[in-house]
């Protein structure tokens, strides 16, 4: 425990007009200089660009400050910044405290500039109370086993696989089919190019089925995964048997699969109403016989109540199919029925235009009034309002292809149970950042790519695998991993051997040696359960401790100045 | 005479209901400026204690939030602090707080309009209800 006097140097950021818009900076600097302890306060423009961490730095120096508080934004984001930037000027990084004023506070009272200013001075009085207390940590240091496992053995987990294992480490890439390729196999060729999807799928096979560093673990299932980043152990089952390995980085590349529609406009009552992926595959095997007309109707249970989102992809993969269609009948009459196309970017933009000269015609619905495929004789009946022209518009069809959005799958569930990562409200799985971190989980060690992740084109599927290979490949290549500061302690003179933490722990971090407590503090993962349950006293955790919550409360009743 | 201004304590877990609480910011959802975020790695470090102790100093209302049930970061401990709110429940109404002033939400990291709710309600709720018999007189 430091003795010497307490030096708080406080940061407020104006984040521009973020903060500086709703909340009075000034006045809160003026305030936070009179609260105890506090030596030093300013405010900065943007507190994490360039001089707002020269301040930071320059103010360790001159005012001999021992805490650093800035004011700003959410930990999430910026927390390892300041961190590091309190380290460089030799402060340990668990003396700096995070208030948020912007996503707690000035973003959300953005019409009450007198509360969101009162409320301000009341965090960050919270926050020095908070500092006042805080320890210096010193970070463990765990050493790194130099392999991955990539899980899903489609386009995106074979890139990463690939680039993991040309960068030397040992990758072993679980697949749960016999083959691999995901669900490229099931495509036919690829828009924009219209290159087969089989050329860009069979080399990758083959430099991964050839690669010495790559172990392709195919028909497997993961059963369970234990530990924590540097050190997974993982048991697969293949065929009854148990596989056990060890793995320093974990990428999830389970994939997505198309959206069923029953029930949706004749879909398994009718023969000749399929889906794209059922179209793709007569395309591949050329059983496609020559129609007359088609019609494709978009959005199919997306944007709506089974799923919300957009699937993004569906209006190009419909696009695409269309033109192909008009390359074995160019006198086919195509419809596409849709609800807004997606067409982003210059190539897509340009397909769109493209489909639309071949004479391709696009009727847009609205939701409210969705089109109706009947059967009339041998035909299939189509009607649709037309928005535009405020009239029902019928058309015969031999064929009805619906556009369906990619959907997470029970394996992708069961994966993010088993590695206790979350999915987000669409089922995807959900990464740690939606800008900062797009390809990690918040859970050190493990990362995700391509449409397990929500949907995506190959390209975007590719980009996904290479930014999480690089991610995975960090940790792999340090060779350790230190893990925060947050572990819990025992006061040995303290605990009663009541052993009541120790059913707590969710990780059996804790273990009871002749009615002496034992903290394996490697496994823990600083949750604080067992804390909050010691009758004594005598656990603690580390930068969450109770003198340190306790006064974050007081303070908010106390106000110590005014 | 102003109107009465609730101080409401809202315990908040790492990885989901903060980041909730970050999203409701994000998204610039609007709610009232009365709630004190105190950000625990996880809601199974909810001390009881913190509780009853924000109580004492005159807390109106405690918000104790967590991830969802089987989306807890640390696998299950979640479920511990859903027993201590039951029991901690029944305490506050014996101990004649108000069992009403102490509420339980599980917030995802995507439900920031869940966050910005569950604080406008209870905002609404305590100013019809009135301070905590607690609250000391000189805040009041």
């Amino acid at each position: 425990m430091e003795e010497k006097e307490i030096r708080i140097g406080v940061f407020i950021c104006h984040c521009g007009t973020n903060i500086g818009g709703s909340v009075d900076v000034p006045a809160v600097v003026e305030y936070a200089k009179h609260i105890p302890n506090v030596v030093h306060a300013e405010r900065n423009l943007y507190t994490c660009a360039d001089d707002g961490l020269t301040a930071i730095k320059n103010a360790i120096k001159e005012h001999k400050l021992n805490r650093v508080i800035v004011a700003s934004c959410t930990p999430r984001t910026h927390e390892p910044l300041f961190r590091s930037t309190c380290e460089e000027a030799g402060l340990n990084k668990y003396l700096f405290e995070f208030v948020n004023i912007r996503e707690h506070c000035s973003w959300v009272h953005m019409k009450d500039p007198e509360g969101a200013t009162a409320k301000t001075k009341e965090l960050v009085r919270m926050g020095v109370a908070r500092a006042n207390l805080l320890e210096p940590q010193e970070e463990m240091k765990i050493d790194v086993e130099p392999s991955a496992m990539v899980i899903g053995g489609g386009i995106a987990g074979m890139t990463a696989a690939k680039t993991l294992a040309n960068q030397g480490f040992d990758v072993y890439l679980v697949e749960k089919e016999a083959v691999l390729g995901g669900m490229l196999r099931n495509l036919y060729r690829l828009f924009p190019t219209g290159e087969d999807s089989l050329d860009s799928l069979q080399p990758s096979i083959a430099t991964v089925e050839g690669h010495e560093k790559i172990k392709t673990l195919s028909s497997c299932e993961v059963k369970e995964v234990k530990g924590y980043i540097g050190n997974f152990d993982v048991t697969l089952l293949r065929e009854g048997e148990k596989v056990s390995f060890k793995v320093g980085t974990i990428i999830v590349a389970t994939g997505a699969i198309e959206f069923e529609p029953k029930g949706y406009y004749g879909y398994g009552k009718y023969d000749h109403v399929i889906t794209q992926i059922q179209l793709e595959k007569l395309l591949k095997d050329g059983q496609l016989k020559k129609p007359d007309s088609v019609v494709m109707i978009q959005c199919v249970g997306a944007k709506g109540a089974e799923v919300s989102y957009c699937s993004r992809i569906c209006c190009m993969v419909a696009i695409k199919n269309a033109m192909l269609i008009k390359e074995i009948n160019p006198d086919a009459d195509i419809h596409i029925l849709h609800n807004d196309i997606q067409a982003y970017g210059a190539e897509y933009e340009e397909l769109y235009n493209k489909s639309r000269e071949m004479g391709i015609r696009f009727i847009k619905y609205t939701p409210e009034s969705p089109p109706s495929v009947t059967m009339e004789g041998e035909k299939l009946k189509v009607e649709v309002y037309n928005e535009l022209f405020g009239e029902q518009i019928v058309f015969g069809a031999d064929l009805v292809v619906l556009s369906t959005p990619l959907v997470q799958h029970q394996g992708g569930v069961e994966i993010s149970k088993l590695l206790r990562v979350p999915l987000g409200k669409d089922k995807f799985f959900f990464e740690a950042h939606v800008k900062l971190r797009p390809v990690d989980f918040a859970t050190d060690g493990i990362f995700l790519c391509g449409t397990a992740h929500g949907p995506a084109e190959v390209a975007e599927s590719v980009s996904q695998a290479l930014a999480a290979a690089s991610g995975a490949g960090i940790p792999l290549s340090r060779g350790f991993v230190r893990i925060e500061a947050i572990s819990v302690k025992v006061d040995p003179e303290a605990c009663v051997g009541c052993g009541f933490c120790v059913e707590m722990c969710p990780f059996q971090a804790l273990d009871m040696v002749d009615g002496k407590l034992e903290i394996i503090e490697a496994l823990c993962k600083g949750c604080g359960t067992c804390v909050a349950t010691c009758p004594t006293g005598a656990l603690e955790q580390r930068h969450y401790q109770n003198n340190q919550i306790i006064s974050q409360i007081k303070s908010i009743f106390h106000p110590v100045v005014e | 005479m102003t109107e009465f201004e609730p101080k409401i304590v809202a315990f908040c877990c790492n990885w989901c209901s903060y980041a909730g609480a970050d999203l409701a910011g994000v998204s610039r959802m609007q709610y009232p400026p009365n709630v004190r975020i105190i950000k625990v790695m996880c809601s199974g470090r909810i001390d009881p204690l913190f509780v009853l102790m924000s109580f004492l100093e005159g807390a109106d209302a405690v918000l104790i939030t967590g991830c969802h049930i089987g989306d807890c970061h640390y696998i299950d401990a979640n479920h511990k602090t859903k027993n201590r709110f039951e029991f901690l429940k029944e305490m506050v109404a014996e101990l004649g707080i108000g069992e009403e002033r102490l509420r339980l939400e599980w917030i995802s990291a995507t439900e920031g309009e869940k966050f910005a709710g569950m604080v406008r309600e209870t905002v609404e709720k305590i100013k019809k209800i009135g301070p905590s018999p607690l609250r000391p007189k000189v805040m009041q």
